[in-house]
């Protein structure tokens, strides 16, 4: 096809490639049959003329330019349904991930890396521990005072050796505090000895999708850490 | 985010002594064990339900089992002839294109593309109330019913135990 530009080898450099291929190594780039299977499947197909099978083509091709600047890494979800149907298992979104590590941090969406950064802080939304402690207090007051069956309904915070350890997203205290009363009520109708931490209590974690392992590591270790202090036999996650 | 935690733990081998679980999955247990109960009489004018299945939950955390247990939740809740199935569904489930931070990235137009066909899988469904589990689910799914004109309501699951709870 005459007007077709021929591939610019000079370009075919897969440096990309070979650090996804360091850390990522069962990520399997070369075994794509070319088959289609995942990008029929997916939600980001043809959006930013792009699919996971063309985007798995640019980094075995090499063309690490287009790969590292192409928003398309934000519109795959990461959700790995390409994974699931994968006939070699190779999973984009794992790939996805490491490119999105690479952008500098000034160069990611701006709410999504700031998510994260609140996260590494207190919570995604931000919001002050002792607001959250607060919120907790007050609603839990209002149900007990305005609902008399649910007079004895508890929501304890930092309660040291409770069977299980509840977390929050981080959207309920900030926005919608009423919606954490239905999970109190259903807590206690099961007659549950629960706990919230009044630190790293959010539930929710942006980072993994800033595509920084440090951060990541970092938001869940002090969650792990927060639960084995508090001696929590389970760590229940609400979503 | 219950992969957020779960891959967490495992891929930076960060030591813990507790047990991760699902809410989804004690909410069934609980109810089995008849600690929870619920029944749907409340249900009177049968409401029809349908299921989103997290992503992060369902294909990369705990697989079909926690879907099969969302599924048991929401049949005891609402009664066992007012659950429609959407398709595809579990662990093949499409992606409602909230998901990978896409609420937080900014990319609206591109979002609410690829929710189209989430969108159109539900409206076939015909179902008056779409079950969201994940807050990401929640927010797309909502916006996208909004958006296009779908007809449900959005929800999550606890509002609808507390409903049919029985203490
Ligand atoms: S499903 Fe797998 S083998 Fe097929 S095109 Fe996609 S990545 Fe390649
Ligand atoms: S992980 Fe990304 S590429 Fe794979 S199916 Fe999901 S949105 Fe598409």
């Amino acid at each position: 096809m005459p007007d077709e530009k021929p591939l610019d080898i000079v370009r075919l450099r897969a440096w990309v490639k070979g650090r996804i291929e360091r850390s990522v190594p069962d990520a399997r780039i070369d075994y794509c049959l070319t088959c289609g299977l995942c990008a029929s499947g997916c939600p980001a197909t043809g959006i930013d003329g792009l699919d996971p099978r063309k985007f798995l083509r640019l980094l075995v091709l090499g063309q690490d330019d287009e790969i590292l600047k192409t928003n398309w890494i934000y519109t795959c979800t990461m959700c790995q349904r390409c994974r699931y149907v994968c006939p070699m298992g190779i999973d984009v979104g794992r790939i996805v991930y490491e490119i999105r590590g690479m952008r500098p941090r000034d160069e990611r969406p701006r709410n999504l890396q700031r998510s994260c950064d609140l996260q590494k802080e207190t919570n995604s939304t931000g919001i002050p521990n002792e607001d959250f402690v607060w919120v907790v207090r007050d609603v839990l007051e209002e149900v007990r005072q305005n609902e008399p069956e649910w007079a004895d309904i508890n929501a304890p915070i930092d309660k040291a050796g409770a069977e299980y350890y509840l977390n929050q997203n981080a959207k309920e205290p900030t926005v919608e505090p009423e919606e954490m009363v239905p999970l109190w009520k259903i807590l206690h109708a099961a007659g549950i000895d629960w706990t919230y931490s009044s630190k790293w209590w959010d539930g929710a974690n942006y980072c993994l999708f800033t595509g920084d392992a440090k951060d990541w590591e970092m938001t869940v270790r002090k969650q792990a850490e927060v639960v084995d202090a508090l001696g929590c036999r389970y760590y229940i996650n609400t979503e | 985010m219950f992969y957020a935690t779960l891959e967490g733990l495992r891929r930076f081998n960060i030591s813990h002594r507790f047990e991760f679980l699902s809410i989804i999955s004690l909410y069934a247990k609980w109810i089995r064990e008849g600690r929870l109960k619920v029944d749907s009489s409340w249900n009177k004018d049968g409401l029809k339900f349908t299921v989103q299945d997290p992503c992060k939950l369902v294909r990369q955390g705990l697989g079909d089992a926690v879907a099969d247990d969302l599924r048991f939740v929401v049949k005891q809740v609402a009664g066992e002839a007012n659950f429609i199935e959407v398709w595809p569904n579990r662990s093949n489930n499409y992606c409602c294109g909230g998901g990978g931070g896409a609420l937080q990235s900014g990319f609206a137009k591109n979002r609410r593309e690829y929710g189209k066909v989430k969108f159109e899988q539900l409206k076939k469904t015909g179902a008056d109330v779409v079950i969201t589990p994940c807050h990401n689910c929640h927010t797309q799914i909502k916006d996208i019913c909004d958006f296009y004109g779908g007809g449900w309501q959005t929800t999550h699951l606890w509002n609808w135990i507390v409903r049919a709870l029985k203490r």
